[in-house]
């Protein structure tokens, strides 16, 4: 049973974890100093024969006091997390040599594009998607898809290197959630969306569907493998050749 | 007696003097407001999605016709004008004239939706859908031709019939309710240069649901 | 000095010559249909809690056959084993009945229609049939929604919020006809809303008694006041999505539909766009509720009056530019996510000022612990946290891994059941005396307070911590994924709380129905209070009041210096008192 936040795999989770932290210690200060007022008051206050509340319609200087200090907290707040928050998701944030890899969503299962030895991936169109043999909708014009890897439910990246995501779906709204990595992104239907992460802990995590998706969203589970380079480098020759693609 | 006539058309007394209007008037202000919104949620979502779209939106005229609906527009105009004749008429107590420009005003908008139906169904058969455009019919073949752009033709009749269909069902619901008022009230003569609460009210709701229909066809018709 | 209308309303007091029908099932009185508001919603607060008990079975043994689910039909749970169709109907219909149905309905169909004439000092509504209107479609958009579990191919199971394109395609949801009627229902209901809020606006600013100026107003109609220009204004925007929901099904519209350039966020931005507003109206008017009990249990004025009045606008104003924060990951423009962020942490300013100010109430009171009491010290201990954890979710980067979570559930229920459930199990006992003429017995109610508290944090509290850990939502099988495996015991846990939290409201529901027959007779102000539906009989007659009070001071003055008790009624004139001052004679 875990009692915290999960294993951190990314290089952004100890940066998700402390702002969750220092959130905790903030709210936490708050909350004991609410409840233990509460309950001071209930003891000493009570009402016993012979007291008499203390009539007053209130202190202008208490309302002043404890709606600027919230505020000031609320503003200091936002202006700590928005730098985060450009970094994982502004428009600028995927990093230059991040490598790609497509995410297709469909009910109920994920499918990865791997871009081969070229690296980069091929273009995809949801009207040429066919259920066995062109899961992922590959344009087969396109020369850089050929030599794409098309994996289902299993997403292998390198450890310490960017990723980006290149999130499509094919029916309603999914989301792509791996817990370690800290990311979420919601994948929507006529929208390609990029999502870019860095593994930092070699090992095996789940991918879950993390949006509503219909009967079998509580099954959309995909396995995720952090390899070293060469393990990888490894995988990717070995995948490839039980394919029947290009490994160089 | 006079004198508590003439507080009929005030806030209710002894109290705290509220807003300056009577309550049926200050509640359909406030209804009114709650039709803003909903009008606001079709317009907003037709303005977000026809200027999100990728492809051409369809020119203007080609799918509606914009002189009979202009017309139609000038129908709607002339019975808010005719709406406010008969406002001034009863606040003046000529019961004939209110009685002549409500009607004129019922028939203004009778006459509206009836076109408007027409139209609709003139469209129908022309192949406009709230889903797009029916499959072999002559709206067809100006997709085929390039003259309607396939891509967003699905979004033209999604959001037209919506937005129009709604509008059209507000006009029913005003024609039909000044009816009411002119059989069960303006006939019979209950109306009074001292009680004339309905008429300024339903006039309000009419004088709304010609603005909605202002903005409407400017940006459907026209744009 | 009484008007015609004057006249004629308290003739109308004292002819009461109306038929049973009249009276009781198609009535035009505020105070009747507030009461028959309050058993609608009783009725599907059960249900409500009916859907998460199974929920809450599944979620504890994956599985495993239900205990009567044999009772069930071969859709739903073939041999009492729940189906993930049936799941996902489960999830969808547990927050719909409670948000809208029952929550929504036990705030304002109650409280604002039997409330604000009394507090105000009015005879009635501004539009009596109008209330009863309302109360009608929204019994008839209860039907629909009811009825929609039992058609062919069940209800909707797109979750509560409806997200597109799941909800518009029965080839992706597997729902048709239920779907539909969710939409059809909503639309009722929507109109309900719209109808009532416009009676309480118009009231309130119209109908208020002589001497009952604006910041005389009791906070509960202040809230309630405010509350319903939110619901005005946002509640036509849920009715228009709901309208495009419903034609995207049965005209074949393509407003979400990206293959014809439709936009699935769009949906979204609607919902929310009401939806946040919507969250405000059930926590507003229990905020207002709370207020009175606090005071009434502290026997003192309320802390901050003005502030706390200010609040109530602040947090409604700057709830119509939040909605954002439910979309922060759902692709919608991530600088919309930083503007977003901003207005939410703003918006907790407000709350916290409120908490702030009943703690200064109960500061050197004399607190007196009778059940309302209880539930009203409990709302704020209960809101805070529900609050405060809200903050997380505030920041952007925390909330990308804490969306779509238990850390949202465990959230969302601390504010509306630990919060909004709790201020209206105190209201339903503070205001039984004055709808039923009799009170709920106390030592039942202390029992119900506290079996209600110990196993409402045993089942809501340890979601954070599930919630932290990663356990996604709306999910029929946990068990699925290892990394949730181990989460299972908690998941045990908080399953055999919230089965002994719905057994223990059973002392609840007891307790209101025995004592309207034989509970202890209520005097005309049991609770000693300051409010002017206390200067009337229990229960209050028809038309309230022969002749309406006259005010001479605000509604909160407890332990006053100078008074013979420790309170004095807003009506009660003292040598010291003026009359008001009303407006000269009409022309008006």
């Amino acid at each position: 049973m875990h009692w915290w936040l999960p294993p951190q795999g990314s290089t952004f989770a100890p940066d998700i974890d402390y702002m969750f932290t220092a959130i905790l210690v903030i709210t936490g200060i708050t909350f004991v100093g609410v409840e233990l007022g509460l309950l001071w008051f209930i003891f000493a206050y009570r009402e016993r024969p012979g007291r008499k509340a203390f009539y007053t319609h209130g202190s202008t200087k208490a309302e002043i006091i404890w709606t600027a200090i919230p505020a000031v907290t609320m503003v200091i707040m936002g202006i700590a997390s928005n730098g985060l928050w450009v970094k994982i998701k502004g428009r600028n944030s995927v990093p230059a040599n991040a490598y790609p890899i497509g995410v297709h969503a469909k009910q109920f299962e994920w499918w990865f594009t791997y871009p081969g030895p070229d690296g980069k991936l091929g273009r995809t169109s949801p009207a040429l998607v066919a259920k066995t043999t062109n899961p992922t909708g590959l344009d087969p014009d396109d020369p850089a898809g050929h030599d794409d890897l098309v994996v289902r439910n299993q997403m292998h990246v390198p450890v310490g290197r960017p990723v980006v995501a290149y999130l499509t779906a094919e029916d309603v709204i999914h989301s792509f959630y791996v817990p370690e990595f800290r990311v979420r992104q919601d994948v929507v239907p006529g929208m390609e969306i990029k999502s870019w992460f860095e593994a930092t802990v070699p090992g095996t995590y789940e991918l879950g569907c993390s949006q509503l998706c219909g009967l079998g969203h509580y099954k959309m589970r995909a396995v995720v493998t952090v390899h070293t380079q060469e393990d990888y480098d490894a995988w990717m020759q070995r995948t490839a050749k039980e394919k029947g693609e290009p490994t160089s | 007696m006079s004198q508590a006539m003439a507080g009929a058309m005030q806030p209710p007394f002894p109290a705290e003097r509220g807003i300056e209007v009577y309550n049926k008037k200050l509640g359909m202000w406030i209804f009114l407001a709650s039709e803003v919104m909903f009008f606001a949620a079709l317009i907003g979502s037709y303005v977000i999605l026809r200027f999100g779209a990728t492809g051409a939106w369809a020119k203007p005229g080609i799918v509606l016709s914009i002189q009979i609906t202009a017309f139609n527009t000038f129908l709607l105009i002339c019975s808010s004008v005719s709406m406010v004749k008969a406002y001034a008429a009863i606040q003046d107590g000529y019961q004939d004239k209110m009685k002549f420009w409500l009607l004129m005003t019922i028939l203004g908008g009778a006459c509206f939706v009836g076109i408007q139906v027409y139209e609709y169904i003139h469209l129908v058969e022309h192949g406009f859908l709230p889903s797009g455009v029916r499959e072999g019919s002559h709206l067809a073949e100006l997709v085929e031709n390039g003259t309607l752009p396939a891509a967003t033709m699905g979004l033209y009749g999604s959001t037209f019939f919506t937005m129009t269909g709604f509008h059209g069902f507000h006009v029913t619901c005003g024609v039909i309710s000044m009816l009411y008022l002119y059989l069960f009230k303006a006939l019979p003569g209950k109306y009074s240069p001292q009680d004339f609460g309905g008429i300024e009210v339903v006039g309000l709701y009419w004088h709304f649901v010609d603005l909605v229909w202002i903005i409407l066809f400017t940006i459907v018709y026209l744009v | 000095m009484t008007t015609v209308a004057a006249t004629a309303q308290a003739a109308h007091a004292h002819h009461d010559d109306r038929s049973f029908i009249q009276k009781y099932i198609f009535s035009t009185d505020h105070k009747i249909i507030g009461i028959q508001f309050l058993f609608l919603s009783l009725f599907f607060l059960m249900v409500g809690g009916l859907l998460a008990m199974q929920i809450r079975w599944q979620l504890a043994y994956p599985g495993k056959p239900m205990p009567l689910g044999n009772l069930l039909p071969e859709t739903m749970a073939p041999g009492g084993v729940l189906l993930p169709e049936y799941y996902l109907q489960l999830v969808t219909m547990h927050g719909t009945f409670m948000v809208f149905f029952a929550i929504m309905l036990l705030l304002v169909g109650v409280y604002a229609n039997f409330l604000i004439p009394l507090k105000i000092g009015a005879h009635d509504m501004a539009f009596p049939r109008i209330n009863m209107a309302s109360f009608w479609s929204a019994f008839a958009s209860g039907i629909v929604m009811l009825m929609s579990l039992f058609v062919p191919e069940g209800s909707s199971r797109a979750g509560w919020t409806m997200y597109v394109p799941l909800s518009a395609r029965h080839d992706y949801s597997g729902a048709e006809f239920g779907q539909e009627m969710w939409s059809i229902s909503i639309i009722l209901f929507g109109l309900s809303s719209i109808l009532g809020s416009l009676n309480y606006i118009t009231t309130v600013i119209n109908n208020r008694a002589a001497g009952m100026t604006w910041f005389r107003m009791p906070l509960s109609v202040w809230a309630l006041f405010i509350t319903a220009i939110l619901g005005l204004l946002a509640v036509p925007v849920l009715a228009g999505a709901a309208i495009m929901l419903l034609f995207e099904q049965i005209l074949g519209t393509h407003f979400f539909d990206p293959a014809y350039g439709g936009q699935p966020i769009l949906w979204q931005h609607l919902f929310w766009f009401f939806g946040h507003p919507e969250v405000y109206i059930l926590i507003l008017p229990a905020m207002g509720m709370v207020s009175e009990l606090i005071a009434n249990g502290s026997r003192k004025p309320i802390f901050g009056y003005h502030s706390m009045v200010f609040a109530i606008a602040g947090i409604a104003f700057l709830g119509w530019i939040v909605w954002g924060h439910h979309m922060f990951v759902s692709g919608m423009n991530p600088t919309l996510g930083s503007t977003f962020m901003v207005s939410t942490l703003l918006i907790a300013v407000p709350s916290a000022i409120k908490v702030f100010n009943w703690m200064g109430t109960m500061w050197r009171g004399n607190l007196r612990f009778h059940v309302p009491m209880l539930h009203g010290v409990a709302f704020v201990a209960m809101f805070t946290i529900g609050g405060l954890s809200g903050i997380f979710m505030a920041a952007t980067p925390v909330d990308m891994f804490i969306h779509d979570t238990y850390f949202i559930v465990a959230h969302l229920h601390y504010v509306l059941f630990g919060g909004s459930l709790f201020a209206i199990f105190g209201g339903i006992v503070f205001w039984y005396p004055k709808m039923f003429g009799r009170m709920m017995n106390e030592t039942w109610g202390k029992i119900h307070f506290w079996l209600t508290f110990i196993f409402y944090n045993g089942t809501f509290f340890p979601m954070h911590i599930i919630g932290m850990a990663g356990h996604m939502r709306r999910l029929y099988d946990p068990t699925i994924y290892d990394f949730l495996k181990p989460m299972q015991p908690m998941n045990e846990f908080i399953s055999i709380c919230a089965f002994l939290l719905y057994g223990s409201q059973i002392i609840f529901f007891v307790n209101f129905w025995w004592s309207m027959f034989k509970g202890k007779k209520a005097s005309q102000n049991p609770w000693n209070d300051n409010g002017l539906e206390w200067t009337t009989p229990s229960p209050a007659p028809h038309g309230n009041w022969d002749t309406l009070p006259t005010v001479y001071r605000g509604p909160y003055e407890f332990s006053a210096p100078g008074a013979s008790e420790d309170y004095l009624p807003q009506n009660r004139k003292l040598p010291t008192d003026r009359d008001p001052v009303l407006s000269p004679a009409a022309g008006h």
